[in-house]
């Protein structure tokens, strides 16, 4: 049986894993080398890297931060934030990660996804979506990009259709709503969109205790639940989520090491 | 003992090479055929289109490495597309592939609720005893990303099964050729595990 996967987000910038305070700006919490490494040996099923600089003269930087992760972690890997072309996308690729994620660069130009599912295949290429709740949008969820600071004229829906037509074999999808409220995953997104494609999808934003994971994987029909705060901060390692998640009669990796 | 590792422009090659590294084995990441068969077992890795992989293992020479390492009876891994290319045939593209192991590949058939690709941790159940999963419990999770899947001809081709929407086979083993749809290498522990079991295979043995 397919296992639900417990996936840890890690935003870097700077070469360090930086997390966004309300009224704050960032704030370091740690390596990304080191807290990858630390997951992995925890049973962590897979990890997202985000360059949130994405600035040109840290790339290189952050490319470093790659390879180091996959000469460490033998798990899948997916890297997003400022891929804006295939060759943005070759050079994640080579660096080791599985899998390359586009979000607003996607909605600006929806042809990068066709574009990259044909040169690395559709498997490798994830959207993200940030999607809002909007009555006035047909499935009542519009797609926001930049963080959620701009608002777009594509209805959530139709958009993460279009996307798997074009080529994404994967959508990580995050609701700017329950985005950093730490109160639950948004379970009608979820589940509306993920019934309606036939990728995987890997519900985001939110997640504040085990039961979110639970309801989100169950109720919301999500393949995986994406978690950072509730990890990052020490609240739950990953052996207390997958415990919760197998109480609740979920299919989970529980057994990652030998004995 | 020397690993060789077959670059054919098929991607993730990268990761195999670092577990491979990471285990301390001494290999060869090659397209050259010479090179290749200098090596005293060889992994042939992939994700992506099986036509197009049969065309660039064509046009360089390296499928008949592989059929050449099978002959010899060194001991021989597929991964991923690794797997599916030894059959006869692919429905990916309708295409001849090696023709090593009797069968095809086939589609995840189009099935409400089961979606494809099949992308995530699932449990393997493989042949009892067999010494490519030593010390790996029956049912552990393996990591697989794919479409299709292999479909040897006989029962006794199948090194072992997995589930999604209904059993198929997602390993083969054929005398000292071996292949998993999953990926050992990014599989964890455990993948690690099998790996390192490839390392010590005696195909003559078992």
């Amino acid at each position: 049986m397919l296992e639900k996967r417990v996936v840890i987000c890690l935003d870097v910038r700077d070469g360090k894993t930086t997390k966004g305070i309300k009224f704050q700006g960032n704030v370091d919490i740690g390596d990304p080398v080191e807290m990858a490494r630390l997951y992995y040996e925890q049973g962590v099923d897979e990890l997202v890297f985000y360059d949130i600089t994405a600035s040109s003269e840290q790339r290189g930087i952050f490319i470093d931060v790659v390879e180091r992760v996959a000469s460490q972690i033998f798990v899948p890997f997916c890297v997003g934030g400022g891929i804006g072309s295939v060759e943005d996308m070759r050079a994640v690729l080579l660096a080791g990660a599985e899998k390359v994620s586009v979000n607003s660069q996607a909605v600006l130009n929806p042809g990068i996804i066709d574009a990259g599912a044909a040169s690395f295949g559709a498997q490798c290429i994830v959207l993200g979506m940030d999607a809002a709740r909007d009555p006035a949008m047909k499935s009542g969820y519009r797609v926001v990009i930049n963080g959620g600071r701009t608002p777009t004229d594509k209805d959530a829906l139709e958009w993460a259709l279009e996307a798997e037509r074009r080529g994404a074999g994967e959508i990580v999808l995050n609701s700017i709503d329950a985005d950093g409220t730490q109160d639950g995953y948004e379970i009608t997104l979820t589940r509306m969109i993920s019934e309606a494609v036939g990728v995987p999808v890997v519900a985001s934003g939110g997640a504040g205790k085990p039961e979110h994971l639970a309801e989100v994987l169950g109720a919301g029909k999500a393949d995986a639940a994406l978690v950072a705060s509730m990890v990052h901060y020490g609240s739950y390692s990953v052996a207390d989520i997958k415990q919760h998640l197998h109480a609740a009669r979920l299919p989970v990796r529980l057994r990652y090491r030998p004995e | 003992m020397k690993v060789g590792v077959v670059d054919y422009d098929a991607g993730n090659l990268k990761s195999v090479q670092t577990a491979l590294a990471y285990l301390g084995v001494d290999q060869v990441v090659s397209a050259d055929p010479e090179e290749l068969l200098a090596a005293d077992r060889l992994v042939f890795p992939g994700v992506g289109d099986a036509s197009a992989a049969m065309g660039v293992l064509r046009s360089r020479g390296l499928d008949s490495v592989i059929r050449e390492f099978v002959s010899r009876g060194d001991p021989v891994l597929g991964i991923c597309l690794g797997s599916q290319i030894v059959l006869e045939r692919s429905e990916e593209g309708n295409v001849d592939c090696l023709g090593i192991v009797p069968g095809v590949s086939v589609r995840f058939p189009k099935k409400p609720g089961l979606k494809v690709p099949h992308m995530g941790w699932n449990q393997v159940h493989y042949r009892t005893g067999h010494p490519l999963f030593r010390g790996i419990p029956q049912g552990t999770s393996f990591y697989f990303v794919h479409s299709y899947y292999t479909q040897p001809s006989r029962a006794d081709l199948v090194l072992c099964e997995s589930e999604y929407g209904e059993k198929f086979c997602c390993g083969l083993l054929a005398g000292n050729l071996a292949a998993t749809q999953f990926h050992p290498e990014k599989s964890g522990e455990f993948g690690l595990k099998l790996l390192s079991n490839f390392l010590y295979w005696d195909p003559e043995r078992n």
